[in-house]
């Protein structure tokens, strides 16, 4: 994730396009984007869920699962304490099983974002050496309602803090009224705050907050949007809003995503955040993704579930395939 | 013209509402005569996981209820179960075989039986509990508490009055239930199921799978989330099994003809509670 260059994927965005990224040339391009068969989309999730998963699979899927999952804490409430307890449980979710993998990520707001680094200590890193990264939460996040300039400051001041993804929300009020140059500008720029003083860049996750989109064409257009602009990530929610991540959404953001690679070759992450709870419904996600993008996707870098209470389930499941027997909440931390 | 006949359907009681078996199956209970009487649901272990969570969900609420309010809710079960008096002794004389005085005299008394407990709840704390003298400036007070979620095997031998006796007690320290009604006469379980839904208990506190307790029991036994096994009426089953299952996690197992096996007694109320003595500084004069 970190290196990535900002220019390529912006020309490509132009060239498709056609014109100067303004209200009018996006407005043209985006409502020409062919409509969303709803009954379809929903037909096609609901048939996705009824895939049935055991023994070994299930194994395999429930350790994936917890490769995946940016492991959160966004509340008003959080200190540091909450931080470190939450960094140590990416690290060993499972104390009694060290064979439990760790999570991809450790998700906080970006005042707390020098303590979860300070915390992982050497164990910080990218996930696909077995480290645990830090993403924050950034531009005013969960409503987005600050001026550009505070929500650059937020996401610089998060990367200096040595995040390596940064979760932005967009605008949802430029997107409803059809200012999407503005919220594509956005975009752009926090893309660009993004870049560390070495060149590199922390990877950017852009939040659709598809719970207040209205509909299943709107967030059609808003992850077009965003991969245009340059997003690395589309992210379904905050989870503050309900309905928070679905699978149907989750499906179309997914073929957004697969759409992309066969038109452009470029590799695009998709993140479903909030109202996951149940190893039942995150195996739904993973059959989904590898049924519409292929099981390639089901990386740290291309995938991720923003969840907290998921894991414990995760581990109770997991705990159960390894003693034969069903597993309660009090083996598992209370978070 | 004679009118259709209405058969009804027995299901499961999981969390307050009457779902069927996850598993699909159902069996055909049959009257002492042989005569076809209804389908009944045959549980599953996934039915059996589902309604310790639904158990799990509904223990805070029954535990965290006044002593007093307990009482209401179980004598409102008596109130309840009087008034559906006829139903109860119809299913039992079809299903086991007997007249309908000797019926009615298990109604009856299944009925006092609530009515007994339910006095008990603001009153079995003092007599089990109080205040410890010891050598220090200190209070010492010891109360029983709920143990939490209680898996049990309910006597076999009769449709109402054997169910009754086993988890009215259980019910009377705020603990909730899962629990394994007769297999050979499950109906009078369900229809006990109807009463408890309509007398404020609140939802997921009592759960019922009907089904073969073989198959069903292990599984409670074995898991994590359960914090008691009674296997009162578990004597005709391999119930050493059902209680070595249990030994992998810390569970309390009251065995076949335990503390006050099921006749009414405080002994069986406290069979399922556990012991919190707090210790608590006096005021320095």
């Amino acid at each position: 994730m970190t290196g990535t260059s900002i220019e390529a994927p912006h020309e490509r965005a132009l060239a498709l396009l056609g014109g100067q990224p303004d209200d009018a040339t996006l407005r043209r391009y985006l409502h020409g984007l062919p409509g969303v068969d709803a009954v379809g989309l929903e037909a096609r999730a609901a048939d996705l869920g009824t895939r049935s998963i055991k023994t070994t699979s299930k194994a395999w899927a429930l350790d994936t699962i917890v490769k995946l999952i940016d492991l959160t804490t966004l509340e008003g409430a959080d200190t540091p304490g909450k931080v470190r307890s939450l960094t140590a449980k990416a690290l060993a979710p499972d104390p009694g099983d060290r064979q439990t993998p760790r999570t991809a990520a450790v998700c906080v707001y970006g005042d707390m974002v020098g303590i979860a680094v300070e915390s992982l200590g050497a164990a910080h890193g990218d996930p696909d050496d077995g480290l645990v990264a830090v993403a924050a939460v950034a531009t005013a996040f969960p409503s987005g309602r600050a001026s550009l300039e505070i929500k650059l400051a937020d996401t610089r001041d998060a990367v200096a803090a040595g995040a390596d993804e940064i979760d932005m929300v967009i605008d949802r009020g430029a997107f409803l009224s059809g200012r999407y140059g503005q919220v594509f500008d956005e975009i752009v720029a926090v893309k660009d705050a993004c870049r560390r003083a070495d060149g590199t860049s922390a990877s950017l996750k852009v939040i659709l907050e598809t719970g207040e989109l209205m509909s299943y064409d709107n967030v059609r257009r808003a992850s077009w949007l965003s991969i245009l602009a340059g997003g690395d990530f589309i992210k379904t929610s905050t989870g503050k809003v309900a309905p928070a991540a679905t699978l149907p959404v989750t499906l179309l953001m997914l073929e957004v995503v697969r759409d992309w690679h066969t038109a452009t070759g470029g590799r695009i992450g998709v993140k479903p955040a909030g109202g996951i709870r149940t190893s039942k419904d995150a195996i739904k996600y993973l059959v989904t993704v590898a049924e519409t993008v292929g099981e390639d996707w089901l990386q740290p870098h291309l995938f991720r579930f923003g969840a907290s209470s998921l894991l414990n389930d995760v581990l109770l499941q997991r705990q159960k395939l390894r003693t034969g027997h069903y597993s309660g909440p009090d083996y598992v931390t209370i978070d | 013209m004679s009118r259709l006949t209405v058969p009804k359907t027995y299901k499961l009681y999981i969390g307050g509402a009457f779902p069927r078996s996850e598993s699909g199956r159902v069996r055909e209970v049959l009257g002492a005569d042989g005569e076809f009487l209804a389908n009944a649901a045959v549980a599953s272990r996934k039915d059996a996981r589902d309604a310790v969570v639904a158990a799990r969900g509904g223990h805070a609420k029954w535990a965290g209820a006044t002593a007093y309010n307990r009482g209401q809710v179980l004598y409102r079960i008596a109130e309840v179960l009087e008034g559906r008096r006829a139903q109860f002794v119809e299913e039992i004389r079809a299903q086991q075989g007997v007249s309908a005085a000797v019926a009615g005299a298990q109604v009856d008394e299944a009925i006092d039986r609530w009515v007994w407990y339910a006095g008990w709840t603001d009153k079995y704390s003092q007599v089990a509990g109080g205040a410890n003298p010891v050598a220090g400036p200190f209070f010492n007070l010891s109360v029983p508490e709920p143990t939490g979620l209680v898996a049990v095997v309910a006597p076999q031998e009769d449709a109402l009055l054997g169910l009754v006796s086993a988890i009215a007690p259980i019910l009377v320290s705020g603990n909730s239930v899962v629990v394994l009604p007769s297999e050979a006469y499950p109906l009078s379980a369900i229809s006990l199921a109807e009463v408890l839904a309509t007398s404020d208990v609140p939802a997921g506190v009592v759960n019922i799978l009907t089904g073969p307790v073989a198959d069903v029991a292990p599984w409670l036994a074995s898991h994590a989330d359960v914090n008691a096994l009674d296997l009162a009426g578990a004597g005709a089953y391999d119930w050493p099994a059902f209680e070595a299952a249990a030994a992998d996690t810390l569970k309390r197992v009251v065995r076949p003809g335990g503390p006050g096996a099921v006749a009414p007694s405080l002994e069986r109320i406290l069979a399922f509670t556990e012991m919190k003595t707090v210790w608590h500084t006096q005021s320095l004069r």
